[in-house]
């Protein structure tokens, strides 16, 4: 499949098969996080910055996996990759914006576990992406990602002021709301053609 | 362990029941709602899905509940996750030779078990602070809790979306399938539900206790 051209690659990644609503990557931080549209907004930048840089390494080792025959050492590889990825970005924002990185807190270092990141370097294993779809296609990815979250976090700040039975309250509450999210994001499923 | 709280616990059997209920993974504890989510569109799906992830999650704890002497405080996450990671390709390649229908509907969710918080939370919560038994013995209980709960939310889903259980077709043929719960959004909509109910059940439960000792 490396014909796709790189325009539908994004729109692919970012609404038809968003990675939270239509393929359940990351659901952990979509949760968690998306209490406050201005945390939401940061954990999205941040997310898509570390599948940014760890789909681009993750291209360079599978291409050397490949020459060394070593394909069973992937999955290792690709974690460490992921989880040095993240050191990264948490020390950048550290610097930059300390009260960012308290607001994040754990969910910071979380974005290793997070299974959209190594969910993407899969998919773009298995998909057989050059370097410059693997790029887009980490792009596309990341912005369905943050636009999953900021919608999220859009409706919870909302729902906060509506009256709710008590019995519903939190996660199940949560729940329901993606379900409909995903249900809006199944309308897009036709774009591709 | 000279900064560990936690006493070594003695092994009982509570050890195991308190992952399949008061602290299920999927159900009360909210962790590894990726593939819970994913892959219950069928019973089988989930049920090789719960027994590939307690595979993994048992034979995890156990090496680093052996290593946790050797291990160094700084890169013990580092460690676990290597760890996880070779089970998990050893479960990958396992899978694929048993059943290729298996695994190509299971997908990269296989692979990906490697990122399930249950599973480095257990080794980092549980496991690097206790002995091998009891460690497996917890391991198990979780393991069993999160395939019952993925069996929970799998026969749902496949009873209402597809009208069988198992491959089983359970009414007849002019049963009109409702698709929309095996499509994401379902797995959404099932999950809550299945949330509600038990918030309801333990509101009922701790309202009737509430209650007793008032009228007594």
């Amino acid at each position: 499949m490396g014909h796709e051209s790189l325009s539908f690659i994004f729109l692919n990644a970012f609404l038809i098969n968003n990675f939270v609503l239509a393929m359940f990557l990351g659901i952990c931080p979509f949760l968690g996080v998306s209490g406050k549209l201005h945390t939401a907004w940061n954990m999205g930048l941040s997310t898509t910055f570390v599948m940014l840089v760890s789909s681009a390494c993750a291209y360079a080792i599978n291409s050397l996996l490949l020459i060394l025959d070593l394909e069973s050492l992937r999955l290792i590889c690709y974690i460490a990759v992921i989880a040095s990825a993240v050191q990264l970005v948490e020390m950048v924002i550290k610097k930059l914006s300390p009260a960012l990185f308290r607001s994040l807190g754990i969910f910071l270092p979380l974005i290793t576990t997070n299974c959209a990141v190594l969910g993407l370097a899969l998919f773009q294993t298995a998909k057989a992406y050059d370097f410059a779809q693997s790029l887009v296609y980490s792009l596309g990815a990341g912005a369905g990602f943050s636009l999953a979250l900021i919608l999220m976090a859009g409706l919870r700040e909302k729902l906060e002021l509506a009256r709710v039975p008590d019995v519903s309250q939190g996660a199940a509450l949560s729940l329901m709301l993606a379900g409909l999210l995903s249900l809006v994001f199944m309308g897009f499923a036709g774009l591709g053609g | 362990m000279p900064t560990n709280p936690l006493q070594v616990e003695q092994l009982s059997a509570d050890t195991f029941l308190r992952g399949l209920w008061e602290e299920n993974p999927v159900f009360v504890m909210l962790l590894g709602m990726c593939p819970t989510l994913a892959v219950t569109n069928s019973a089988m799906n989930a049920l090789a899905m719960g027994l590939a992830t307690t595979f993994v999650l048992i034979c995890s704890s156990a090496l680093v509940s052996l290593l946790r002497a050797l291990v160094p405080k700084q890169v013990r996450i580092a460690t676990y996750i290597v760890i996880i990671a070779t089970f998990v390709t050893m479960v990958d390649y396992t899978i694929q030779a048993i059943s290729l229908t298996l695994y190509n509907a299971l997908g990269a969710f296989i692979q990906l078990i490697a990122v399930n918080c249950i599973i480095l939370g257990r080794a980092e919560a549980y496991a690097s602070k206790q002995p091998i038994a009891n460690a497996v013995v917890n391991a198990a209980g979780i393991g069993g809790g999160f395939t019952l709960a993925l069996l929970c939310l799998g026969a749902v889903r496949e009873i209402l979306g597809n009208g069988s259980l198992f491959g089983v077709h359970l009414f007849g043929p002019s049963f009109q399938p409702w698709v929309i719960m095996v499509l994401p959004p379902g797995g959404f909509f099932v999950l809550g539900s299945w949330l509600l109910t038990f918030a309801w059940i333990r509101r009922r439960r701790e309202r009737s206790r509430q209650e007793v000792p008032h009228g007594a």
